[in-house]
């Protein structure tokens, strides 16, 4: 009863933190760890809801003869998920050049130097 | 579980991102073992595979071109927090809505899960079914998101490989600064010295580059496809260039054939959609590519999946070339 939503629990939790460090922190790299920590939890609850208890991994397999019909996890959510882990870290990486590029025009990567430095510009 | 949760808490806490970036990859890593438990084995084979590969060698990457060191804060930032709380209060609310975790009754399984379970088997004659729903029955899916990675390695590729403005050197300390720690780190690769990691990696690559291979075939029975064979492709090629040098990297495989790889893996994903086209079906319909519609599907995951393979790796590659190059841009510079 108690563990009924763990698996949702967590992800709750890691999104909180994920979304925490995005907004409170001003370093750049920081902030682009708290979303890929955001974007895991993400995956995590897709992946939880997937799951039925007592299911196996979605590949299919001949049923012993006689033996009750095997119960497969349900396969949309792991492609869907399977892509965006993929795609998310073509964005991490869009992302990060972006930080280089801020870091050479500005000197640095903290989000409040660089606005002031644009105050004073 | 609570592995997981120490370990991103972790990462918010510590201030050195080189830190940080290790907890992530650890967290990337317990998260896949956790994928396994949950049955999606395929899923855990890409987050081991990116989340502890790949990304975090994008992160040191980036750590050694902007610095390792995070401002130390002394505002206590209230806003965040009290939103974050609000947030997790009321998903925390939600969950009591939720039906209970793992059972079998539950909406999410009740409308094409079914379908794809049942007779995903007989229609296309792949047993994966991730394999077969993510390349067939979703292939418009798989399309746009290796298009999103195709775009996403020029668009790197494009930031990053401009050569940077003249702009007055500032103070002449914080560029040494800057060239010393690139020298301990980026140019640091391929030097003649490391003996056992040359050995290791030489007996190592080839390996890994089969088990590649393996993984993109074998994709349509086992976990594996398209996706994981080109990020461990490009892992191979990426220890290659960490352990010689980006330049006998290049002397394999340069940014040309890079930029020609990404674009003919969406080329052939493409192309076997527009051949169903030509032979009268829908765009993507892969049961006319041979005279029986299962093979004529098994052929199409076949085709779109070695698409998608090509264009990953290439990416992956585009990207992490990207950012070495720059680091090695800003060397030349300073010397």
């Amino acid at each position: 009863m108690f563990f009924e939503h763990f698996n949702y629990w967590v992800f709750i939790i890691l999104l909180m933190v994920g979304l925490y460090t995005v907004m409170s922190r001003t370093n750049l790299i920081k902030k682009m760890i708290g979303l890929s920590l955001f974007q895991i939890s993400v995956f995590l609850f897709y992946i939880s809801m997937g799951k039925i208890a007592g299911g196996t991994a979605p590949i299919l397999i001949d049923p012993a003869p006689g033996a009750a019909p095997i119960v497969y996890s349900n396969p949309l959510p792991h492609v869907l998920i399977l892509t965006a882990i993929v795609v998310g870290v073509a964005t991490t990486a869009l992302g990060l050049s972006l930080v280089v590029r801020i870091k050479e025009s500005f000197g640095t990567i903290d989000e409040e130097d660089i606005l002031k430095l644009e105050d004073e510009a | 579980m609570l592995l997981l949760i120490a370990g991103t808490i972790t990462v918010l806490v510590v201030r050195n991102l080189f830190v940080a970036t290790m907890m992530l990859g650890i967290v990337s890593f317990t998260m896949a073992l956790i994928f396994v438990s949950l049955d999606a084995v395929d899923v855990a084979f890409t987050e081991a595979a990116v989340g502890a590969g790949i990304s975090t060698v994008l992160y040191i990457g980036t750590l050694a071109m902007v610095g390792a060191q995070e401002k130390i804060r002394v505002k206590f930032a209230a806003l965040p927090l009290i939103i974050c709380l609000a947030v997790g209060g009321a998903l925390f609310y939600a969950t009591y809505q939720m039906p209970g975790y793992a059972e079998a009754d539950n909406p999410v399984h009740k409308h094409v899960a079914p379908r794809y379970i049942n007779d995903s088997g007989k229609e296309t004659g792949v047993p994966n079914i991730v394999t077969s729903v993510l390349a067939s029955y979703r292939g418009y899916d798989t399309f746009g998101e290796t298009t999103v990675i195709f775009t996403a390695g020029i668009g790197v590729m494009l930031i990053l490989r401009q050569r940077r403005l003249k702009r007055p050197p500032p103070d002449g300390e914080e560029e040494e600064d800057l060239k010393t720690s690139l020298n301990g780190s980026i140019s640091g690769l391929g030097s003649d010295h490391d003996l056992v990691p040359h050995l290791v990696s030489k007996l190592l690559i080839p390996f890994i580059l089969m088990f590649a291979l393996y993984v993109q075939f074998h994709g349509d029975f086992g976990p594996g496809g398209g996706f994981q064979a080109g990020v461990i492709f490009a892992a191979g090629f990426i220890l290659y260039a960490l352990i010689f040098s980006l330049e006998e990297a290049r002397v394999i495989l340069n940014e040309k054939v890079i930029l020609c790889l990404i674009a003919l893996g969406v080329l052939i994903y493409g192309g076997v959609g527009v051949v169903s086209m030509l032979l009268g079906g829908h765009f993507l319909d892969y049961n006319l590519l041979s005279h029986d519609p299962v093979h004529g599907q098994h052929l199409g995951i076949l085709l779109v999946e070695i698409g998608v393979g090509i264009t990953v790796t290439a990416a992956m590659l585009a990207i992490f070339y990207a950012f070495v190059g720059r680091a090695e841009i800003e060397i030349e510079q300073l010397d």
